[in-house]
């Protein structure tokens, strides 16, 4: 499905392959500085402005200005010490970066507690004041959109691979390891190869328990896990513009599943409404060019779509849920920072609500920040899963990376709301772990097999 | 960069991801000797074990996809692997072996080009890679320039110091 860039458009532009006119952006003009005006894609105009260029082409290698960035307790380590090693005592801009401890949170361990105290005390030396860790822990791909710490037309680099979710506000987000990290706080400033952008639209109104989730899970099912590799992933069409805005998130989210650089989403009235009394700093939003150059344009409808299940071990082994036969599981995980939002949280409550979870299954409910805590605290939520006979926890990442908290044992299956089923991914390397939405995974809890709320 | 690589071949297959490459549970350390012995023990963990100093890595499709941990290159490196050809890279992993010095080849290499155990030698300069057990020549994509300034410089840290100098 790679391919070059269309070309050859009308007057000399490049041409959107395959897609309809009515699908192009209405917001965005093409800009004219020293030369005929260049049709770009979302992302491509957001690292043009970055560069400090008037336009950039696909493939092109380029130095990028980043507004934000973080890290976590599994990369910072790393990402400090190398810092330390080259005798690095300032970091360009203190302001621009924040650390979560969200893996191993509340510290499991005494190397997990050593490693919170080592990254408090280099962040207190380097003026990083923003340290979320204890009351105020989160994750921090959730963190970033929520504490408006990635905005429209921004730039967003993290140290975790699903960074790529900030894409949701109409940002260019994606994740880097721990030495790029290290020199974006050095600099300021990252390399990137421009990626083609493939355009995914989704037509049609979503069924009932079908939610950006599946999309997403069909739209890796369809194309594999390499399938946008070094691509960024647009995500458009009436079903995106249908959804609140953060039932939106978990398309850029797994665009990582996909291999893709970033997953992106044009900013629309209900994302500046949604991001406004967040922001931290003032932004101005940006929108892609009518006439832009993609590299592929897929149309989905999404009306005959069901819930989408990932089976054992790729995130693409989806199968619809009218195909999955009798899948018994052990555990239910509702959280992570795909599914942990309090859309999510609301979803499984809805269907736990005067419900049991069936003997046997031990059921995990963690809000992916404090602030959708404490909205679940208001709503009743906690103990409408506490009721159901499941466990509500304090924010963490740890039962999706099989780190902390409901780490699977030999043989044991997991439904996860979260976006990785790789072996051993939840422990055990004998674990298998199967990729759902919220609705399912709160059915499942209840039925004790893999199953649809509309059979309970 | 410059120099010929010899070593005994590993092959694995497509989307090898980094929880396989050194699960979750050991990432409370850093410290390659730690890593190492854990290294791929999600696809075989007898492997670490068995990789001598100077083996290269021969995989599919989309090798070290998944989490953007960089404890997964800085394993295979401490397990003394001399390079990693695949046919592809999982984006973040490939930034990441560079940044660290651990050279990655892109090999579209036909099947069965390369059995475990064949011995290989890898010219990085120029992509040659022979396979010395077969008597097989194949070309790998050149390394991009970029990344040669990297390695040169001694990894993006120092890059980035130098620049800033």
């Amino acid at each position: 499905m790679a391919g070059a860039p269309a070309q050859g458009g009308e007057g000399g532009l490049p041409r959107a392959a395959g897609l309809p006119v009515c699908y192009a952006s209405r917001l965005g003009k093409p800009r004219t500085i020293g030369g005929p005006p260049v049709a770009m894609t979302l992302t491509e105009k957001i690292l043009a402005a970055h560069a400090g260029r008037s336009q950039v082409r696909p493939k092109e290698m380029i130095s990028v200005r980043v507004d934000q960035s973080f890290t976590d307790d599994l990369g910072g380590p790393i990402t400090f010490h190398v810092l330390e090693s080259h005798k690095v005592e300032k970091v360009f801009d203190p302001e621009r970066f924040f650390v979560s401890a969200m893996v191993n949170t509340p510290s499991k361990d005494i190397s997990a507690a050593n490693t919170v105290m080592k990254m408090r005390g280099f962040c207190r030396r380097m003026g990083i004041e923003r340290f979320f860790e204890g009351g105020n822990a989160g994750i921090h791909n959730a963190l970033a959109i929520e504490q408006g710490l990635v905005l429209p037309g921004e730039i967003l680099v993290g140290g975790n691979s699903h960074a790529c979710t900030g894409g949701g506000v109409g940002a260019f987000a994606t994740g880097m390891g721990s030495t790029d990290i290290a020199a974006i706080l050095i600099t300021g400033r990252t390399w990137l190869r421009v990626p083609e952008t493939i355009r995914y639209v989704y037509n049609g109104e979503l069924p009932r328990w079908v939610t950006g989730k599946d999309l997403i899970l069909a739209t890796i099912g369809k194309f594999g896990v390499d399938g946008a590799q070094g691509k960024a992933m647009e995500f458009a069409g009436e079903a995106i513009s249908a959804l609140p805005v953060e039932e939106r998130f978990a398309l850029p989210n797994m665009a990582v599943e996909a291999g893709a650089t970033n997953g992106i989403i044009e900013p629309d009235e209900k994302t500046l409404a949604y991001v406004g009394p967040r922001a931290r700093r003032p932004f101005t939003p940006v929108y892609g060019d009518p006439g832009a150059g993609y590299a592929a344009a897929h149309e989905v409808d999404v009306s005959r779509l069901e819930p989408m299940v990932a089976f054992p071990h790729l995130p693409s082994n989806t199968r619809p849920l009218s195909e999955v036969r009798e899948v018994r599981v052990d555990q239910v995980y509702i959280g992570s920072c795909t599914n942990g939002w309090i859309a999510d949280m609301r979803a499984a409550a809805r269907i736990l609500k005067g419900r049991k979870v069936a003997e046997g299954v031990r059921l995990i409910v963690i809000p992916s920040t404090t602030g959708v805590y404490r909205q679940c605290l208001r709503e009743g939520i906690a103990e409408t899963v506490l009721d159901a006979g499941g466990i509500f926890s304090t924010p963490t990442c740890g039962p999706c990376i099989g780190a902390h908290m409901g780490v699977l044992g030999d043989g044991m299956r997991s439904v996860s709301t979260s976006n990785r089923n790789f072996v051993g991914r939840q422990g055990s390397t004998r674990a298998e772990v199967y990729l759902v939405n919220p609705h399912i995974a709160a059915a499942t809890a209840v039925l004790g097999r893999i199953g649809s709320p509309d059979e309970l | 960069m410059a120099g010929v690589l010899e070593g005994s071949a590993w092959t694995l297959g497509d989307h090898v991801d980094t929880d396989v490459i050194i699960p979750a549970r050991h990432l409370l350390t850093f410290d390659p000797e730690k890593l190492a012995p854990h290294c791929f023990e999600g696809v075989d963990p007898t492997l670490a074990s068995q990789i001598r100093p100077g083996d290269i890595v021969v995989a599919g499709h989309n090798f070290g996809c998944g989490s953007s941990r960089e404890h997964a290159p800085i394993a295979i490196q401490a397990l003394g692997v001399s390079c990693v050809i695949a046919r592809s890279f999982g984006q973040i992993f490939y930034r990441n072996a560079f940044n660290l010095g651990l050279p990655l080849l892109e090999a579209d290499l036909p099947p069965g080009a390369v059995r475990a155990g064949d011995r290989l030698s890898v010219d990085l300069a120029t992509g040659r890679i022979e396979n010395r057990t077969t008597g097989a020549a194949f070309d790998a994509a050149p390394i991009p320039d970029f990344m040669r300034e990297l390695i040169a410089a001694g990894g993006l840290i120092p890059f980035v110091l130098g620049r800033r100098a």
